[in-house]
């Protein structure tokens, strides 16, 4: 300190010194950052040709044009869903893993998707989610937890050959049966291949006295006579039949390996017999979660896997930087984990967790390969966003730079708040 | 206070949490419990998907299109690495990945270089407009990149350079150049002020000062950025969608082709994201320390 004097006049003091170890950088930063920047404002203002001077007509476009205005309304969803979820997530589990001895291995494992590509985290969250109940993981678990609730149907798409009207309860009879009648039930639109290995050839029962029989099978129309039992046409075992008198169902069946099945004591009076729909249902395939509805919501959810790691580290280390006294102290008041955790430590971190939601709002903003790799080609206008509007109008299919250059400019204004923020912290801490 | 202190005493010997009764320390116990647990179903649930892909990768185009990858459980013979021979055999792709290094490695490089030493400038050399320079690189922090995205193809193009692996990595050392010098500076702001003053009494030429006593004290914040900034630009896909042509395309870019026909490439997709994906998750798990370090430093200091 007592140098200081001399220090000035020392060979570090002369400015000229600096511009050798300035230069390269500058440069790159001068020719590639803030020109583009310049030029961007004004190319703004011209017109796709880049000839002619069209004032805010770009803007003007860019506002009123569907596209863009789908773009800004996924941007607005993003920043208002994606940075308060991933802080709120990150917050939770940083408390949590305060208190496991394997903390460090858990945030490893939640971190290492920031070190891989958005373009791979794509790829993998376009396999899982992928529509297909036998490719995405996701729908493999739906399909498996509704089929567990409501079992799939022996017999899907299939359907009476004729003489049967659907209703919501099922196919019924068009002409009424009654005890001692046989009915003959031919069943079409579904695959031979699918039969079932127990099924028997079918036989149509000859008529009984009191009861009410008949047989459904599987009318093959290839090498067959529709309608009529062939040799070679096997029944279909395991299908519900309903016997229904004036609207409430008296009797209810299945049909033997053969296909026959058999209405015992039905007593007097015209029955309608009826096939009920879960015979048939088809299969439940899942949601369709890469179509229009949800690609936003399912682009988000990979997001926050993605940065959720980030926001645990970061809060973690906020977390460890609270005096221990502060929350003993809650504790020795009585107050409750919960209480603590609102009351104290939330309060404590907050400085921490609006940089995080800042810096969280800055990359939702720019959000683009995520939208460009797990949206397909058809939905990718319904999950466009801005950053990605940008490179379409401009290199992709648009080509025009004017345009593209408004939208520039337009994103680069979105994240200026938080240049000022960051700009102002910057100089407080300095202080 | 010093009844609390003296419960302390009372509590010490048998459990490691004090101050409270029996009944809040169990559930307090039970609670761990369910964390431990909660935690631990969180973590799988972290991995399935990386899990999920790596597998695919693993499985042919014929397993993959007949069911999913979780099967493997059932048949873990169908795993094989005619994928993996099958991409490397792939010109194309292998000399992609090749790209993504000849990419990566000079602008990582370039990016240490040139950020050290105007970190130095500005960290040690008084010179008027310093603290300016020094906020308009903070503020390009978070500079949108596309913003440079069409003035930028247009100078490359009248210089030559677009469609070059050297326009790819100029323009990823530019943008790399704030957070790099933004990291730097505040790093080489802490070393103590008498280092420096004590080699500059010794005549020490600014130079010497930079190669001797501040590089070497700097080397954890120059690996974080290493780390940090290899990562940023193998990953990148944007960048090189812009300004890279067929010859000098990274891997993001070869495989993005590709995606158009997403259901009947899985084994293809999968095992090139794997492949795209084995350096970072290396360089990750050799390095985690300095790579979160580094992004935490985006925002910390």
């Amino acid at each position: 300190m007592r140098l200081r004097v001399n220090v000035d006049a020392a060979p570090g003091r002369s400015p000229r010194q600096a511009i050798p170890f300035l230069l390269p950088a500058l440069i790159l930063l001068a020719a590639l950052v803030l020109y583009p920047l310049v030029y961007s404002l004004i190319r703004s203002f011209f017109d796709a040709s880049g000839n002619e001077f069209v004032g805010p007509r770009n803007y003007v476009d860019t506002f009123t044009d569907p596209r863009t205005l789908t773009a800004f309304r996924n941007n607005v969803i993003w920043v208002v869903v994606a940075p308060a979820a991933v802080t709120g997530i990150g917050l939770v589990l940083a408390v949590l893993t305060e208190r496991i001895r394997w903390a460090t291995a858990f945030r490893l494992v939640l971190f290492m998707p920031m070190a891989i590509s958005l373009f791979a985290s794509g790829i993998i969250f376009r396999l899982v989610y992928d529509e297909a109940p036998n490719q995405g993981v996701v729908n493999a678990v739906v399909v498996g937890v509704h089929d567990m609730f409501s079992p799939a149907s022996q017999y899907p798409g299939a359907r009476p050959r004729d003489g049967y009207a659907r209703t919501d309860a099922g196919f019924a009879s068009i002409r009424p049966s009654r005890a001692g009648d046989t009915i003959s039930l031919p069943l079409i639109g579904y695959s031979s291949q699918d039969v079932p290995p127990q099924a028997l050839p079918a036989s149509p029962p000859a008529a009984g006295t009191g009861e009410l029989r008949g047989v459904l099978w599987l009318d093959v129309s290839v090498g067959g006579r529709a309608g009529s039992v062939d040799p070679t046409e096997r029944g279909l075992p395991g299908v519900a039949v309903e016997a229904v008198r004036d609207g409430q169902v008296v009797a209810r069946t299945t049909t033997g390996d053969d296909g026959r099945f058999t209405f015992p004591d039905l007593g007097a009076g015209d029955v309608t017999v009826r096939l009920p729909a879960e015979n048939f249902t088809l299969p439940f395939r899942g949601l369709t979660w890469l179509g229009a509805s949800l690609i936003t919501p399912v682009i988000i959810s990979s997001w926050i896997w993605i940065m959720t790691g980030f926001a645990i580290t970061f809060i973690a280390a906020g977390l460890s930087a609270i005096p221990r006294d502060a929350l003993e102290a809650a504790r020795v008041d009585g107050a409750t984990e919960w209480q603590v955790f609102r009351r104290v430590t939330v309060p404590l971190l907050s400085p921490v967790l609006l940089v995080v939601f800042v810096t969280l709002v800055i990359n939702v903003l720019k959000i683009f390969e995520l939208v460009f790799v797990i949206a397909p080609g058809s939905v990718q206008s319904e999950a466009n966003v801005l950053a990605l509007q940008m490179w379409q109008v401009s290199f992709g299919t648009g080509g025009d730079q004017g345009a593209g250059s408004a939208l520039a400019v337009i994103l680069f204004l979105l994240v200026a708040p938080a240049m000022l923020f960051n700009i102002r912290r910057f100089r407080r801490e300095r202080s | 206070m010093t009844l609390v202190a003296e419960e302390v005493r009372i509590d010490v010997p048998v459990s490691g949490a004090p101050r409270r009764g029996v009944l809040t320390r169990l559930v307090a116990r039970l609670g761990n419990g369910v964390v431990q647990v909660v935690l631990a179903l969180v973590a799988v649930f972290w991995m399935v998907p990386v899990f999920g892909l790596l597998i695919a990768s693993l499985r042919d185009e014929s397993a993959n299109t007949a069911d999913g990858w979780w099967t493997v459980f059932t048949k873990p013979a169908e795993l094989t690495l005619a994928n993996y021979a099958e991409l490397v055999a792939n010109q194309a792709v292998w000399q992609s990945f090749l790209n993504t290094f000849y990419i990566a490695v000079p602008a990582t490089v370039l990016v240490v270089v040139m950020a050290s030493l105007a970190s130095y400038a500005l960290a040690w050399i008084e010179f008027p407009g310093r603290e300016t320079l020094t906020v308009v690189v903070v503020g390009l922090l978070v500079m949108p990149i596309q913003v440079a995205l069409i003035p930028v193809a247009k100078l490359f193009g009248a210089l030559g350079l677009f469609g070059t692996i050297t326009g790819v990595v100029l323009f990823h050392v530019a943008f790399g150049l704030p957070f790099a010098i933004f990291l730097l500076r505040n790093f080489f702001a802490g070393i103590p002020r008498d280092l420096i003053e004590a080699a500059r009494m010794d005549g020490a030429t600014e130079w010497v000062i930079f190669k001797r006593v501040v590089l070497p004290v700097a080397k954890p914040a120059i690996a974080s950025l290493t780390i940090f900034q290899f990562l940023w630009v193998w990953n990148d896909l944007l960048v090189a969608l812009v300004f890279a042509d067929q010859d000098s395309a990274p891997i993001t870019v070869a495989l993005r082709a590709q995606l158009r026909q997403f259901g009947t490439n899985i084994d293809m997709l999968s095992t090139g994201a794997f492949l795209s994906m084995v350096v970072p998750l290396a360089v990750f798990l050799v390095f985690q320390k300095y790579f979160v370090q580094g992004v935490l430093a985006g925002s910390t200091k």
